[in-house]
């Protein structure tokens, strides 16, 4: 397992490696010059120079890339131009907000997915099938941002009763300690805070994991399908256990293993599906940051931003396959 | 033609049985899959002849008017610069499903090639295939969308780049698997003793293999590509804003959510149906191609 771990690792590297190059220079073969943009089209010849020296951008590409990747290994991204602070700092800001919102995503989606899914499976072609299937297609094709929008018409526009936008109403949470919210006011024991951040999250974290949640239950239904056609489940049945012990304890545990790959590769979605929902609840995470970076051309903090989406990305699929040896026993590297 | 005897020969028992048991239970799902689909591609194809307006034409006048119901002048409602609803949905349908033929037809033909070299010759050719597709495929989906459209700039052909970039990536994963399987057959033997070079083979007796899957995934990379227009629309780095499309008429309807609810309600609910269109159809063909659903009669 360690062996296998390590291996994995030392192959994700010249993975990583020819990522920072490919976004690298897609940064810098993009038109137009970040100087003028932060400076202001009125800026003289001289002032350019200054910025541009001062920002490393007058020197030539390679050296430019050599000195990032040289600083990327040890976590420096290098200054953001529009917030004049590194990068690392910025984003260590907004990320909790980002995994806060989705964590919840994933809990919504997974505590009415897993359960809708086995039941569907379980019983083909019932009414609650053909409920959880119709449900299930629904949530693959509905495109999140227009859920979440129309969420904010129906619940925050027509009925009034949820906030739109933010993570928070002012003054209501304590000293922030750790960034995430909700965890900060449960350790605070702030209840009136803990029940605004919740009000707060639910709408964003409802559209963000409507997706997952359609994918899920289709996956977790098809997968209880095919287990419970295995002859192991007919011997469940034939010792005499009841159904909902045959279904839950022999077939659920079973059939799992591949929901968890998909939890793991639809994470991948989930992060940029936040990057669009954060943009419409304006919720203050690093996907809306990264719209904000884009539109100023900040070079460092997109390439940070990026690169800290892509690592993570990478880095759950490394986990996911660490989880198919501790959920199903048979799978030893 | 070995492959397509020994295509014919295998499925003629096959399809005899399977078609007409299956075809009364799913012929609901890939009617209405098909029908709806096939209504935006006519409403796309002839859509400026019933399109009741220009849909960049902005009438002051008529600014913010709420749907007025099917035979009133702007039946679906006007926009902040008076421009007709109605007319910028059909003419968007044209862009999204363009956009999405597009991306499924160009990225089909990059990842069936790659995929089909890739498992038919191995080694290096195989080891430099399959790192790419690691490294494309290590981006999360979109943000590599973003990042492309972000620094080329808006447009058309950007766009069907910046999707293109990771969709051709499925296909040649399932093609690459399934090449690896089909170049042991005896059909592929007896092709290449009877001489046929590798290209032959490929493209003659391989491909041919596995048209019904990536029929398949062809399916789903088009309900995908309508999604991830939309939403690079939506973020302001899809199509230029002066095209109507699904997307960016949401983006706009943005921050007039709480006074025209008409504004993000249509072109949404366009991409929604069109969307679940396809997604009925992918659905379909894979209960009738996929022998694997076939056996276990699961119905996804």
């Amino acid at each position: 397992m360690v062996s296998y771990l390590v291996h994995r690792l030392a192959g994700t590297l010249p993975v990583l490696l020819l990522i920072s190059f490919l976004v690298f220079s897609l940064i810098h073969a993009a038109p137009g010059d970040p100087t003028l943009l932060l400076l202001g089209e009125e800026t003289n010849a001289a002032d350019i120079a200054r910025a541009k020296e001062r920002w490393g951008l007058d020197q030539p590409l390679y050296v430019q890339y050599l000195k990032f990747v040289r600083a990327a290994a040890a976590g420096d991204f290098g200054k953001s131009f529009k917030y004049a602070e590194p990068v690392i700092n910025v984003i260590k800001t907004r990320l909790p907000a980002t995994i806060e919102l989705a964590v919840f995503a994933i809990i919504i989606a997974s505590l009415l997915a897993i359960p809708l899914g086995v039941w569907a499976g379980a019983k083909p072609n019932s009414w609650i099938d053909n409920l959880g299937t119709t449900f299930g297609l629904f949530g693959i094709s509905m495109p999140s941002f227009w859920l979440a929008i129309m969420l904010i018409l129906l619940l925050a526009g027509v009925l009034n009763v949820l906030p739109t936008s933010g993570r928070s109403t002012y003054g209501v949470a304590g000293p922030e300690q750790t960034g995430f919210y909700l965890f900060d006011s449960i350790m605070q024991k702030n209840w009136a805070a803990v029940w605004d951040g919740l009000t707060h999250i639910f709408l964003p974290a409802l559209a963000l994991g409507m997706n997952m949640l359609g994918i899920l239950m289709r996956v977790t239904r098809s997968s209880i399908l095919e287990v419970m056609n295995e002859d192991y489940v007919q011997t469940a049945r034939a010792k005499g256990l009841q159904e909902k012990n045959v279904v839950w304890r022999h077939v659920t545990s079973n059939a799992l293993i591949p929901v968890i790959t998909v939890v793991g590769l639809e994470l991948g979605t989930l992060l940029s599906g936040s990057i669009i929902v954060e943009t419409v609840f304006a919720w203050p995470g690093s996907g809306s940051l990264l719209i904000t970076a884009l539109n100023a051309r900040d070079y460092p903090l997109v390439t940070g931003i990026v690169m800290t989406y892509t690592l993570a990305f990478v880095a759950i699929n490394l986990i996911i396959d660490g989880l198919y040896a501790v959920v199903d026993p048979r799978i030893r590297y | 033609m070995v492959f397509m005897q020994s295509l014919t020969l295998e499925s003629a028992t096959e399809k005899s049985v399977v078609w007409p048991r299956l075809l009364p239970r799913l012929h609901v799902k890939a009617f209405t899959g098909g029908v709806i689909v096939l209504l935006f591609i006519i409403i796309g194809i002839i859509g400026p002849s019933i399109a009741p307006f220009d849909p960049n034409k902005q009438e002051l006048t008529a600014m913010m008017k709420a749907p007025a119901g099917i035979g009133a002048p702007h039946s679906l409602g006007t926009d902040n610069l008076g421009r007709d609803i109605l007319s910028r949905v059909i003419y968007g349908s044209r862009v999204s499903l363009l956009v999405a033929f597009a991306v499924v037809f160009v990225s089909g033909f990059i990842g069936i090639a790659l995929g089909a070299i890739s498992g038919y010759f191995g080694g290096k050719v195989d080891f430099v295939i399959q790192k790419l597709v690691e490294v494309v495929w290590a981006f999360p989906p979109l943000l590599l969308g973003i990042t492309i459209m972000a620094f080329l700039g808006q447009g058309l052909f950007n766009l069907i780049l910046a999707l293109v970039a990771q969709r051709w990536i499925p296909y040649c994963r399932v093609v690459r698997g399934q090449t690896l399987s089909l170049r042991n057959r005896d059909f592929v033997t007896a092709a290449q003793c009877l001489g046929a070079s590798n290209r032959q083979i490929i493209t003659r007796h391989i491909i041919p293999n596995l048209i019904q899957t990536s029929l398949v995934i062809g399916t789903f990379a088009m309900a995908s590509s309508i999604i991830a227009e939309a939403s690079l629309s939506f973020l302001g780095v899809g199509v230029p804003p002066e095209i109507p499309t699904w997307g960016t008429m949401l983006a706009d309807a943005r921050i007039y959510i709480s006074t025209a609810w008409w504004l993000p309600l249509f072109p949404g609910l366009c991409i929604f149906v069109t969307v679940l269109g396809i997604n009925l159809l992918g659905d379909a063909l894979r209960d009738i191609l996929d022998p694997r659903l076939k056996r276990s009669g699961a119905k996804i």
